[in-house]
C-alpha cells in the first residue's frame, strides 16, 4: 500500500525525518520498504488564475480557446487552451512562462494557432495528481488568486509504498502504520478512530445479523438530502490519488479515503434503491447477484451476503451489487461499515476470483470495533461535500465475541530471542502495540505498577490483544512483537553446537559420485523441466500400453502442451540436445539426474488432508503415501555429433551406441555394480542397436542408438544415442565398503585365444563362457579384434581374447595355463558354439 | 665349470691375451656411434659373457702363485674398459642431448581438446556445496518427494486451507484441486518429514527442487530449488538462527558479507525473519537519496536471499513434538538466488536452458 507522508504527518507528531529515514524505521519494524515516490518537488510556478474572457479559435481540427486570466499580475496573462470545461468567471491553475511540471517539463512563452500563449491550464494529470485528463482542472471559487497551486493542493509529498505481510492486516491503513511510525520514532500520536459518535437509542435504515459466524458487526447510518451534484474536495482527490486509488465520486471517495486511513471498508447504497430490511446471511441455492463490474454471479451456498426484501444487494466485503449502486443521482444515502468473517470473505474472493481493496482487508483481519465509528466518520465527511443530514439514528447489529487472552510468563520473547528483555520491556512493547497486560488472577484490580514490579521475572502474563490485531493468538506472536519492536538488530549472533552428525548417506554420495563421473567423461549437466506431453511421449515413438504413458496430469499446467510430469528423462534431454545444436554446437554430449513420476494404476485419486492439532498415526500417514506416485531418480544421456573429435591429429570418431552402453557401465560401476548388458528391443531406440542393462538380474535401464522415427521427431542429429536407469534401483543393493583383494606378486602368463562364432551370438555370452571356463586363474580376458570377412566363413565372426592367468601363491607352469585356457574354450564351444580359430 | 680344466691350459690369462681383450675393447668402445650401439658394445666387451668377464672366472683355477698377477692383468684391463665405457657414454649422451632432442622438438601449443569436456550443472554442486557447509556443522541431510502430499506441504506447515499461497495462483495442483496432492512449493515439507521420522534433536538441512506456476524469464523460473535447514532441540533461540545464517553467508560469499535480519511473515515460523544481502551489485549505493538506480536490487539496497523463523509451536504440535520442551528454528534459501549473487549469474533462463556455454565454466565445482 502507498502512504503519503503527509497524511502519517497529520496524525504523528513526527519530527524533520525525511521518507527514507521513516521507511528504514518501517523497514526493521517489518514493514517492508518497497519504493519511495517524491512527486510534486520539482513543480513551480503554478498559480490560480480566473478566467477573464474565452475566445473560439475557428478554422482548426479540434476546438481550440484564446483566454485572458487574471493570476494577480498587473495585467491579465493570454493563453491557448484546447480543453472546452471552464467557462468565463471560472477559477483554474495556470503555469507561467517559467512553470516547471511533472517530470521537468518546462512550460514558456510560445507562438500557436497564431497567437501567442502565455502558459498554460493545467488539467489534473498535467499537475500530477491522478489520470483526469478530460478537462482542465477546476478550483472552488473561492480559492485564493495568484496563490501557489503547488502549496493550495498539497502537491508536494513522499510516497512511501510498503510490502504489508498477510498477517498486518491493520497497517493496510494510515491509522495503522501511523501507530507503528510514532512508536518506532518514540513520538506521540492520534488515532484517527479516536472519535466519539453521539449516543442515541434510535435506528437507522433495519438490519439484522442471520448468521453470526459470517458477521458479528453491522452498522448502518443515513446522510439525506444529500447534494448529488457535489464534487470531491482536491485536497481529497490528491490524497487519493497519491495513494494509488481513482477520485470517483463523493460516496465512493469517502469511503475509499476512509478505508485507506482507518482500515475499514465501507460501502454506499442508495436508500431509494432498497427495498425492505436488511439481512446478513449465506446465499441460497440458486441465487445470482450481478456486481459492480457487470457480472452476474451465481452465488455459493457459503457466499456471504447483504440481502433485503428483493434479495441479494451485496456480497459481503468483497463487491456491491449494481442495482443499489450510488448513481449521480442519488440523495439518500445509507452508509454501511460491518466486520465480515475473514475466512468467509478469504473463500469468496477465491471463489470468485474477486479480489477488491475490501477482500483484501477483510481476509487478512479489520478492526471489529470499528464499524461505529468508520461510519459517523464517513456521514460527517460526506455532509461536509454534499451537504444534507447526518441522521443521528445508527443500527447496529452484532454477535458478542469474547476476545482472546494469551498467558505468557513474562521473559517468554526472552526465551524466544535469546536476549535478556526484561519485564518491564516486554509490557511497554506489548501496550504500544495496543495490548492490555495484566498480571493473571489480578485482572483488573492491579494498575500497571503491580505489573511490572512483580517479584518473579518469569511471571505469567495475562495479554490481550487489541481488536485490531486479531493476528495476535499464540504466546509466540506476543513474543515476535517484542523482539521486533525491539529490533532484530538487537539479537545476537550464536553458533549453536549440533550433535555430531553421521555425514552423508552411501545414497547421497553415490548420487554425487555419478555426476562427478559423467562430468569426468564429457557430458555437461542440464536441468530441465520435469513438464512433458503426450506429443513428447509419441516422439519417443512409445506404445499406446507403454507404462511410461501413464503420468500424472496437472490440474493447472503452465502449458497446456504439456500437462503432464515426466516419466523419463530423454524427452527434456533430447529437447535441449536439439536446442545446443541449434545454437552451433553439433557435438554435444548431456546428462541429466532427477525424479520421474510413475503414478500406480491402482493408486487412491486423492490423498488425505488430516489434522493439525496432534502427530498423525502411522496409517494416516500411509494414506498419504498409498495416493503419491513412485518418484524413483534416473540418470540419462544424450550425445550425438563428434564424441571424440577430428583435429590436427587425425579423424575423430562420431558417437555411437557404444558410448551410450559405456555410459551406462560407467554409473553402475559408481553403485560398484558390473552390468550385465543383453540385446534388447525398446522404445526409443534402434530396434538392433539397443542394449538392456541388468544389474544384479535385474532390469535398471536402456541404452544405445535412438530409433530413425525418434530423431525425426525431435530434429536430432542422425544417429543420435542416448541411455536412461534408473539410479534408485542401485541404490537400492549398494553393495557396502569395497573390498581390497591381495596382490599376487607372481608373474602373469598369457595367453592370446581367437573363436569363431555364429554372428548373432553376442559377445558378452563368449565372454562370460570363457570367464566361467577359465576359473580361478583367469586374471582378466579382455576382447582385442573382432574379424569378419575372407578369412572366417559366412556368417561368422572371429573373437581375439588376451587371457591373463595368474595365481596368488606360485608360478603357473606352461601346463596349468593352457588346462585353463583349454577349459575357457571349451565351455565357449559348449554355450555358444565357438571354436578355436584355425581348429 | 673351470674347475674341470687344467690350471696350467689357460691361455686367456695370458699377458698378450689380455692386452688383445683389452684393446678390442676400448676400439669397439671408440667405434661405437651411438648410446644403443655402445649398449652393444658394453654387453660384448664388458657384459657377462664378455671374453674379459669370462677371464676373471678363470682366475679362480690359477695356483695360488699365478693368481695374484693374473687377477693385476686382468682387473687392469677391466678397469680400462669400464672407464672408456663410461666417458664415451657420457660423450654420447652429451651429443644426445644438443642435437637428438633438438631434433625431436615439437611445438607443444598445439591445443589438444580431443576428448569432449564435461560440466556438472552449477545450482547442483552449489546445493552440494550448501549441504556440506552445513554437515560440517553437524547436520544430516534431509529427503522428500517432490510431488508431495497437500498436507505435508501447506497444513503441517499452518498453512490454513485459505490461504493465498493455496490458491491456484502458485501452486501446481495433481490431478484436480481437491486431490490433497500438490508439485511441492517449498523444500519446507521436508521439515515436516524430518521432524516425523527423526529422533531429537533434529539438524538437517534440505536441497531440493520447488515449483511455483510463474512463467520463465529473467528473474522467474517455475521450477527453482530452495535449500531447507530445520533445527529443533531444548533451548534453540533467534540468536541461534542468526548465527547459524551469518556463518552460512559468510561460507557462501566470504567474510565481510554485509547481511540485515528483518521482520517478516511466514505461516510455519514464528516470529519470522527474512535475511537480506547488501546489494552485489551496487553494494547500497542505490538506497541513498539521490544515488544511482540499480536494476538489481530496485534501488532498495538489499536483496532478499531467503526467509527464515522460530519453527511454529503449532508445526511442532502437528509433528508429535512437545513445543514446551522443544523449540526450534528453520529457514529456507533460494539456490538461483545464491547463484547469482554468488556467481554473477544474471538471468535465470540461462539456468534452466540447458546451453553448454553456461554450464561449461563451473566445472566440478560452481
Amino acid at each position: 500500500m502507498k502512504f503519503p507522508l503527509s497524511w502519517l504527518r497529520e496524525y504523528v507528531d513526527l519530527p524533520a525525518v525525511t521518507a527514507q529515514e521513516v521507511a528504514e524505521r518501517l523497514t526493521a519494524a517489518g514493514l517492508k520498504l518497497e519504493a519511495i515516490e517524491s512527486v510534486g518537488h520539482d513543480i513551480k510556478n503554478v498559480v490560480v488564475g480566473e478566467v477573464l474572457s474565452i475566445e473560439e479559435l475557428a478554422g482548426f481540427k479540434k476546438p481550440i480557446r484564446y483566454c485572458s486570466l487574471e493570476v494577480g499580475e498587473a495585467a491579465p496573462r493570454w493563453v491557448i487552451c484546447g480543453a472546452t470545461n471552464f467557462a468565463v468567471g471560472d477559477r483554474v491553475p495556470v503555469a507561467l512562462p517559467g512553470a516547471v511540471l511533472p517530470g521537468g517539463f518546462e512550460v514558456g512563452s510560445r507562438k500557436t494557432y497564431g497567437r501567442v500563449s502565455d502558459g498554460m491550464i493545467c488539467s489534473a494529470r498535467e499537475l500530477g495528481v491522478g489520470e483526469d485528463h478530460g478537462g482542465i482542472l477546476i478550483l472552488p471559487p473561492t480559492t485564493q488568486l495568484g496563490a501557489d497551486v503547488v502549496e493550495l493542493l498539497g502537491l508536494r509529498d513522499d510516497v512511501i509504498e510498503l510490502e504489508i505481510t498477510p498477517d498486518r492486516g491493520y497497517a493496510l491503513s494510515i491509522r495503522g502504520v501511523a501507530r507503528e511510525v510514532a512508536t518506532a520514532f518514540g513520538v506521540p500520536w492520534r488515532d484517527p478512530a479516536d472519535i466519539e459518535p453521539p449516543v442515541t437509542d434510535a435506528e437507522s435504515y433495519p438490519a439484522a445479523i442471520a448468521d453470526p459466524t459470517a458477521c458479528d458487526r453491522f452498522v448502518l447510518r443515513t446522510v439525506s438530502g444529500f447534494d448529488p451534484a457535489a464534487e470531491t474536495p482536491m485536497w481529497m482527490q490528491v490524497r487519493l490519488s497519491r495513494a494509488g486509488m481513482r477520485p470517483v465520486s463523493p460516496a465512493v471517495d469517502v469511503t475509499n479515503y476512509l478505508m485507506l486511513e482507518l482500515g475499514q471498508p465501507l460501502h454506499a447504497f442508495d436508500r431509494a434503491r432498497l427495498t425492505g430490511p436488511i439481512v446478513v446471511r449465506r446465499a441460497e441455492p440458486g441465487e445470482t447477484l450481478e456486481t459492480l463490474d457487470h457480472v452476474t454471479r451465481e452465488l455459493h451456498p457459503e457466499d456471504i451476503l447483504i440481502t433485503d426484501a428483493s434479495g441479494p444487494i451485496s456480497m459481503a466485503g468483497t463487491m456491491g451489487g449494481l442495482a443499489t449502486e450510488i448513481s449521480g443521482g442519488s440523495t439518500e444515502l445509507v452508509i454501511e461499515a460491518a466486520h465480515f468473517s475473514a475466512t468467509g470473505t478469504a473463500r469468496m474472493s477465491r471463489r470468485h476470483n474477486l479480489v477488491s481493496e475490501a477482500s483484501r482487508r477483510f481476509e487478512r483481519g479489520v478492526d471489529r470495533e470499528l464499524p461505529l465509528y468508520a461510519s459517523w466518520r464517513a456521514v460527517q465527511l460526506l455532509v461536509s461535500i454534499g451537504g444534507g443530514t447526518a441522521e443521528p439514528g445508527v443500527t447496529h447489529a452484532f454477535a458478542d465475541v469474547e476476545p482472546p487472552v494469551i498467558e505468557i510468563p513474562a521473559d517468554h520473547p526472552d526465551r524466544v530471542a535469546g536476549v535478556g528483555y526484561g519485564r518491564e520491556t516486554v509490557v511497554r512493547r506489548l501496550e504500544q502495540v495496543g495490548c492490555t497486560v495484566v498480571v493473571p488472577d489480578a485482572a483488573g484490580a492491579g494498575p500497571s505498577a503491580d505489573l511490572l514490579d512483580g517479584p518473579d521475572p518469569a511471571g505469567p502474563l495475562a495479554v490481550t490483544p487489541p481488536s485490531w490485531r486479531p493476528d495476535l493468538t499464540d504466546p509466540n506472536d506476543l513474543a515476535e512483537e517484542v523482539i521486533r519492536l525491539e529490533g532484530y538488530h538487537r539479537i545476537p549472533s550464536v553458533l549453536p553446537a549440533a550433535p555430531a552428525g553421521a555425514g552423508l548417506t552411501e545414497v547421497q554420495r553415490l548420487r554425487r559420485r555419478v555426476g562427478r563421473a559423467l562430468a569426468a567423461a564429457g557430458y555437461v549437466e542440464t536441468l530441465a523441466y520435469p513438464f512433458t506431453g503426450p506429443r513428447d511421449l509419441d516422439g519417443l515413438q512409445l506404445d499406446a500400453d507403454d507404462p511410461r504413458r501413464r503420468a500424472v496430469r496437472l490440474a493447472n499446467p503452465l502449458s497446456e502442451d504439456e500437462p503432464l510430469m515426466r516419466t523419463t528423462l530423454l524427452p527434456g534431454l533430447l529437447k535441449t540436445l536439439v536446442r545446443n545444436v541449434g545454437r552451433g554446437f553439433g557435438d554435444v554430449a548431456l546428462f541429466e539426474s532427477g525424479l520421474v513420476y510413475r503414478p500406480e494404476p491402482d493408486a487412491p485419486a486423492t490423498a488425505p488432508v488430516l489434522g493439525v492439532d496432534r502427530r498423525p498415526t502411522e496409517e494416516e500417514l500411509a494414506g498419504i503415501s498409498a495416493a503419491l506416485p513412485r518418484q524413483p531418480l534416473r540418470v540419462a544421456v544424450v550425445l550425438a555429433g563428434e564424441h571424440d573429435r577430428s583435429g590436427w591429429w587425425g579423424q575423430g570418431r562420431p558417437a555411437g551406441w557404444a558410448d551410450a552402453v559405456e555410459a551406462g557401465r560407467l554409473v553402475a560401476r559408481e553403485a560398484g555394480v558390473e552390468v550385465d548388458v543383453r540385446a534388447d528391443r525398446h522404445a526409443p531406440w534402434h530396434p538392433g542397436r539397443c542394449a538392456a542393462l541388468y544389474a544384479g538380474g535385474e532390469l535398471i535401464g536402456h541404452a544405445g542408438e535412438l530409433h530413425p522415427r525418434v530423431v525425426e521427431a525431435y530434429g536430432l542429429p542422425p544417429r543420435t544415442c542416448a541411455m536412461e536407469l534408473e539410479l534408485s534401483r542401485l541404490e537400492a543393493t549398494l553393495p557396502g565398503p569395497a573390498q581390497a583383494r591381495p596382490v599376487s606378486a607372481y608373474p602373469v602368463a598369457i595367453q592370446d585365444v581367437a573363436l569363431v562364432v555364429p554372428s548373432e551370438v553376442p559377445v558378452a555370452e563368449v565372454e562370460a563362457a570363457l570367464r566361467d571356463g577359465a576359473g580361478e586363474l583367469l586374471e582378466s580376458a579382455r576382447l582385442f579384434d573382432v574379424y569378419t570377412g575372407e578369412q572366417v566363413e559366412r556368417g561368422h565372426k572371429s573373437l581375439a581374447y588376451t587371457l591373463r592367468f595368474r595365481a596368488a601363491d606360485r608360478t603357473l607352469t606352461a601346463e596349468e595355463t593352457t588346462a585353463a585356457r583349454d577349459a575357457a574354450v571349451a565351455l565357449a564351444g559348449e554355450r555358444t558354439g565357438a571354436r578355436l580359430r584355425g581348429a | 665349470m673351470s674347475n674341470t680344466y687344467d690350471p696350467v691350459e689357460v691361455t686367456p690369462l695370458h699377458a698378450d691375451e689380455v692386452a688383445r681383450m683389452e684393446a678390442e675393447a676400448l676400439a669397439a668402445i671408440e667405434a661405437a656411434a651411438d648410446l644403443d650401439e655402445l649398449k652393444q658394445v658394453r654387453l660384448a666387451h664388458a657384459g657377462d659373457r664378455s671374453p674379459i668377464a669370462l677371464a676373471n672366472r678363470e682366475i679362480g683355477a690359477l695356483p695360488p702363485k699365478a693368481r695374484a698377477e693374473a687377477g693385476k692383468r686382468v682387473g687392469g684391463a677391466r678397469r680400462a674398459i669400464g672407464e672408456a665405457l663410461a666417458a664415451r657414454q657420457a660423450a654420447l649422451a652429451a651429443e644426445r642431448d644438443e642435437r637428438v632432442l633438438v631434433e625431436e622438438t615439437v611445438d607443444v601449443t598445439l591445443p589438444w581438446d580431443r576428448a569432449p569436456r564435461g560440466a556438472r550443472h552449477p545450482l547442483t554442486t552449489l546445493q552440494e556445496r550448501i549441504a556440506d557447509s552445513f554437515v560440517a556443522m553437524g547436520y544430516e541431510v534431509a529427503e522428500g518427494p517432490e510431488l508431495e502430499g497437500e498436507w505435508f506441504n501447506f497444513d503441517a506447515l499452518n498453512i490454513a486451507p485459505d490461504h493465498p499461497a493455496r490458491s491456484e495462483h502458485d501452486t501446481f495442483f495433481v490431478g484436480s484441486v481437491e486431490s490433497g496432492m500438490v508439485l511441492r512449493t517449498q523444500t519446507s515439507p521436508v521439515q515436516i518429514r524430518a521432524l516425523l521420522s527423526r529422533e531429537l534433536p533434529v539438524y538437517v538441512i534440505s536441497p531440493g527442487k520447488v515449483f511455483r506456476t510463474d512463467e520463465l524469464d529473467a528473474t522467474h523460473t517455475p521450477v527453482f530449488h530452495q535449500v531447507e535447514g530445520l533445527a529443533v532441540d531444548e533451548g534453540l533461540t533467534m540468536a541461534h538462527l542468526k548465527g547459524t545464517l551469518d556463518r552460512f553467508a559468510e561460507v557462501m560469499f566470504g567474510p565481510g558479507i554485509d547481511t540485515r535480519f528483518r521482520p517478516n511473515y511466514f505461516p510455519f515460523t514464528e516470529p519470522s525473519a527474512e535475511m537480506d544481502l547488501r546489494c552485489f551489485v551496487c553494494r547500497g549505493a542505490s538506497a541513498v537519496p539521490g544515488g544511482p538506480p540499480c536494476r538489481t536490487c530496485k534501488s532498495e539496497g538489499w536483496i532478499e536471499w531467503g526467509g527464515c523463523g522460530m519453527v511454529n509451536p503449532r508445526v511442532l504440535t502437528a509433528c508429535g513434538v512437545d513445543p514446551g520442551r522443544y523449540s526450534g528454528f528453520a529457514f529456507g534459501m533460494g539456490v538461483e538466488r545464491t547463484l547469482m549473487f554468488r556467481n554473477n549469474a544474471e538471468d535465470m533462463r540461462d539456468m534452466v536452458e540447458g546451453d553448454v556455454r553456461f554450464t561449461l565454466p563451473f566445472g566440478m565445482e560452481a
